[in-house]
C-alpha cells in the first residue's frame, strides 16, 4: 500500500530528504522501518535497529506494532527536545 | 465580534508576555490566579563544563500539524486533571539567540495551586511529547540536542510514561 513518510531533525538530515511517498508491502510501523533500512542500504542508517527513533502514525506517537492503512501519514524522528 | 483566541500558537516571531496574559484572563472575572512559565534560550548547553557558554544560536524545528494537535490534547488533559479556567501555549521556531524567549505556558484558575500544578504539568508534557527538535550552533559546529532522561522522569511524576529519551 502507499504511505506518506516524513522525516524530521537529525533523521531528515542523515537521509537528505524530508518526505516521500512509498508503495510498501509492510503492514506495521516496525516492518516499514525495517523495509526502509533494507531499501536504502546506507551505512549508519538513522532508522537501523538500536537507533533512537520515535514514530508517529497519523500525527500521533505510536509503537512499532501499530498497523499501517492506505495513504496513512508516518513520521520518523529522534526523541523530542522542545520547551 | 471577538472569536476565541487559539490556545496554541507556533510562530517564528517573538511574543509579548503581558498581552498573552491579558488575553487569557481579562474577560474572565472568575480568575484569581495566573501562572506562567517562560522558557529562554540559554548560552550553555547540557554537555558540561567543556562547552560552557558556547551556544551561539538555537534552531528549532517542529512537525507542522502534529505539534499543534499534540499540545491541544495536552491542554485538554490539563483541564481534566486540574480545576483551571484557561491555558495558552506559545512556542517559537526558527533560529533564536541566547536571551530570547522560546516558550510561554500560561494557565488561569481561581486559586494559585491549580494553575501552578497545571503549568508544570503542561511543561513536563511538552518537553517529552510535543514534536520539537533543537539544534545548537557552537564554535565547534552544530549539533542536535539530546533528549534528557530527567525530562521523562518529570512526566512520570504525573503518572504518565514518557518513553522519549
Amino acid at each position: 500500500m502507499k504511505v506518506h513518510i516524513k522525516y524530521f531533525a537529525s533523521i531528515r538530515e542523515s537521509l537528505g530528504r524530508g518526505s516521500e511517498r512509498w508503495d510498501t508491502s509492510a503492514t506495521t510501523l516496525g516492518e516499514l522501518r525495517v523495509a526502509l533500512v533494507q531499501r536504502d542500504s546506507l551505512d549508519n542508517h538513522p532508522l537501523a535497529p538500536g537507533r533512537a527513533v520515535r514514530i508517529a502514525l497519523q500525527q500521533r506517537m505510536c509503537e512499532e506494532d501499530a498497523l499501517l492503512t492506505p495513504d496513512c501519514e508516518v513520521a520518523f524522528f529522534p526523541p523530542v527536545t522542545g520547551g | 465580534m471577538s472569536k476565541t483566541p487559539p490556545r496554541v500558537r507556533i510562530q517564528h516571531g517573538d511574543f509579548d508576555v503581558s498581552r498573552e496574559i491579558a488575553a487569557l484572563h481579562s474577560h474572565d472575572p472568575r480568575v484569581g490566579a495566573v501562572c506562567t512559565f517562560l522558557g529562554m534560550v540559554r548560552d550553555r548547553n547540557a554537555q558540561g563544563e567543556a562547552h560552557a557558554a558556547s551556544v551561539q544560536s538555537l534552531e528549532l524545528e517542529h512537525y507542522p500539524g502534529m505539534t499543534e494537535t499534540s499540545i491541544e490534547r495536552m491542554i485538554d488533559e490539563a483541564h481534566r486533571r486540574f480545576d483551571i479556567f484557561g491555558a495558552r501555549v506559545v512556542h517559537r521556531i526558527g533560529v533564536l539567540a541566547p536571551t530570547e524567549q522560546v516558550v510561554l505556558v500560561a494557565v488561569t484558575s481561581a486559586h494559585r495551586g491549580e494553575s501552578f500544578q497545571a503549568c508544570e504539568f503542561l511543561m513536563d508534557y511538552l518537553k517529552t511529547q510535543a514534536p520539537f527538535w533543537k539544534k545548537e550552533q557552537t564554535p565547534h559546529g552544530a549539533h542536535w540536542v539530546d533528549a534528557r532522561v530527567s525530562d521523562d522522569a518529570a512526566l512520570a511524576r504525573w503518572g504518565i510514561a514518557a518513553r522519549n529519551a
